[in-house]
């Protein structure tokens, strides 16, 4: 490599960093709910379809952008009120994997009724954002990419002032410290876990409205689940904070690596990399950058 | 997993190798002469393959409480592997490629074992998920694989053994039974050894199994090879014995959560649980599209059978989870279980 093209080399730090916000969007849903219960929610990716697949029907067959936008958060609310009291329920007290299965189970039966409701074809989403490059100092970026990230850190911003300074976020964080003692003190646990399931239904709808749009409302929107994951390992499962800078960490490094290394292996190597750098990652730092540390008790 | 428990049980009437045997004879002696060979090709062939991948899987999630999430990535290994040794080695004789394949499997198995090491539960799920990847990545890029065929289809070479022709759907039913006969067994021998104790050890208390003296790194990577062994040999057998071509694509993640739904929906740590689920997967979208097209008629096409397929065995492993965590394994006992009251409960 005779003269190493900085201004390329940061065009594609940047997109990169731009498109882990995306992945951080889908991680924090997941966040939300391992950290107040302690589920591991597979079915995060198939809430997302489900959520966009919805919104995009209801725009199809004529309905305005901003109701069906309520309309869809409406759905998700009672669906995740339901998931909490038809699968998370009765399973209370059992080990996580077992609770973590259930939600594999769970994202197959959403993922099928989403797309039993709505038909499996590929739907175009406009969100009114024009997605051309734009040049700042020679480097473009994705205005949609820089709109996302708008989004996202709102939300962010919002989840976090609704935790701190709210009763209901106050309760979150209780039931999220202690179960038992939560319980103790007069916590209907039932009814939070229903809100948490609620909360990250919108989080899955405002996910789901950006994905959608970028790569178009199908199938393979659920499966950005995948995408999330590394984000989460490296994150730790527990830490919101963990889920944006995991997801920044794996978006740089699957690009930068895409770009300047692929070509050694054949190309196409983001489907496992993030795993690679999570994994490599893990054995340095088992509970991951911001997770809890386990202890053993015998 | 402190719920699950373990088994088998005996029976004090009848001995314990009585079922096993008379099903063996009848899966042997009676069910090549009677079945049609759409039973033989359009389910037994997968029954038997798939029951023999939840079979590998349970080593590993049921006994020593593993989760693994990339079991078809272990059956893209002993497919491919097995293709290649046949392909290149001369005069190799074809059990033998599947048993080197499926040491390649293991091999490959222990690589990607090793994260457990120092990750558990979740984390350790997520990570094989790098192996489900990496693999299908792998063998769809690198054309050596499948011999430089242009979309890494690989075919099945001849089924001989000693000169007798397998070739026939009755010829490769034999053949994937005895296959699969061979390895339950073995399956069925580590589970009750020492071996298999020590599985149940780690999963149920890691750090008190240490302080009892198992070792727990080295048993760790036994469970992870002697599973992937067992699953890449049933690959093997779902690429030469079922299907006849395969393509890496074949082997995605559905098919890995598909052998962990048999495990979950048979029972975790029953050796005959794998067959009870495999037998419900592999049925039971036959009866969902005959049941559909005459209740619906023409509006059940087949991306409505799909659809409501993933629905209902979703819906079914939540139920399982919720009523009968130990799965059709745990069932069936019960139901036997009325009959002989008086006897203790097994222990394991």
């Amino acid at each position: 490599m005779e003269s190493f093209d900085y201004l390329f080399f940061i065009e594609v730090l940047t997109g990169g960093l731009l498109s882990g916000v995306m992945y951080s969007l889908v991680a924090i849903g997941f966040v939300l709910i391992y950290k107040t219960s302690g589920v591991l929610n597979f079915a995060q990716g198939a809430l997302l379809l489900f959520a966009a697949l919805t919104f995009v029907s209801l725009v199809e067959r004529g309905m305005p952008f901003y109701l069906a936008l309520v309309l869809t958060f409406a759905i998700m609310v009672l669906l995740g009120i339901g998931i909490e009291r038809a699968v998370l329920r009765p399973l209370v007290n059992k080990p996580p994997i077992t609770l973590f299965m259930a939600t594999l189970g769970l994202s197959y039966v959403v993922e099928g009724t989403a797309q039993l409701l709505w038909g499996t074809q590929v739907h175009a989403l406009e969100l009114g954002i024009e997605d051309v490059p734009f040049e700042f100092y020679g480097v473009f970026i994705s205005q949609f990419d820089l709109f996302a990230s708008a989004v996202a850190a709102l939300m962010v911003i919002g989840l976090t002032l609704f935790f701190r300074y709210t009763r209901i976020g106050l309760t979150f964080r209780a039931v999220a410290d202690d179960q038992f003692a939560a319980l103790a003190v007069g916590l209907r646990l039932p009814r939070i876990w229903a809100t948490v399931w609620a909360t990250s239904g919108l989080v899955a709808l405002v996910a789901g409205l950006l994905w959608g749009a970028r790569s178009g409302v199908q199938f393979s929107l659920s499966l950005v689940v995948l995408k999330a994951l590394p984000v989460l390992v490296l994150g730790g499962f527990d830490s919101i904070a963990g889920a944006i800078i995991g997801g920044l960490l794996i978006g740089a490094s699957e690009k930068l690596a895409e770009v300047y290394i692929g070509e050694y292996f054949g190309g196409g190597i983001e489907g496992w990399f993030a795993y690679a750098i999570a994994l490599v990652f893990l054995l340095i730092r088992p509970s991951g950058l911001f997770g809890q540390k386990l202890v053993e008790r015998v | 997993m402190a719920a699950i428990t373990s088994q088998p049980v005996v029976s004090v009437k009848f001995p314990g190798w009585i079922a096993p045997l008379v099903i063996l004879v009848f899966a042997f002696g009676i069910v090549p002469f009677i079945g049609s060979s759409y039973l033989i090709e359009a389910l037994l062939l997968p029954f038997l393959a798939l029951s023999l991948a939840g079979v590998g899987l349970n080593l590993l999630t049921g006994y020593a409480g593993q989760v693994s999430l990339g079991s078809a990535a272990f059956m893209a290994v002993g497919a491919f592997a097995a293709f290649n040794f046949n392909l290149r080695v001369e005069g190799l004789p074809l059990l033998v490629s599947i048993a080197l394949a499926g040491g390649i499997a293991a091999a490959v198995g222990i690589v990607f074992g090793l994260p457990s090491l120092r990750l558990r539960g979740f984390y350790l799920a997520v990570s094989t998920l790098a192996a489900q990847f990496f693999v299908q990545w792998a063998l769809t890029k690198f054309g050596w694989f499948s011999n430089d065929n242009p979309s890494g289809v690989i075919d099945a070479p001849k089924l001989t053994i000693a000169g007798i022709d397998f070739d026939s759907s009755t010829g490769r039913y034999y053949f994937a039974l005895i296959v699969v006969t061979a390895l339950t067994l073995f399956a069925w021998r580590v589970a009750s050894s020492q071996t298999g104790r020590n599985f149940i050890a780690i999963r149920d208390n890691e750090t008190a199994a240490r302080i009892i003296g198992v070792p727990v790194l080295r048993t760790k990577l036994l469970a992870f090879a002697l599973s992937s062994f067992i699953i890449g040999v049933a690959g093997a057998l779902w690429a030469f014995a079922y299907l006849r071509t395969v393509e890496p694509a074949g082997f995605n993640l559905d098919r890995s959560f598909q052998i962990l739904f048999i495990v979950i929906i048979g029972g975790l740590a029953t050796i005959r649980g794998a067959f009870l689920g495999a037998a419900l997967m592999v049925v039971f979208p036959v009866v969902l599209s005959r049941l559909g097209s005459f209740l619906l008629g023409d509006l059940f096409d087949s991306g409505v059978l799909d659809m409501s397929q993933r629905i209902v065995i979703g819906a079914l492993i939540i139920a399982f989870l919720i009523l009968e965590p130990d799965g059709l394994a745990a069932l069936g006992r019960r139901l036997t279980g009325r009959f002989k009251r008086s006897m203790p409960e097994p222990v394991g």
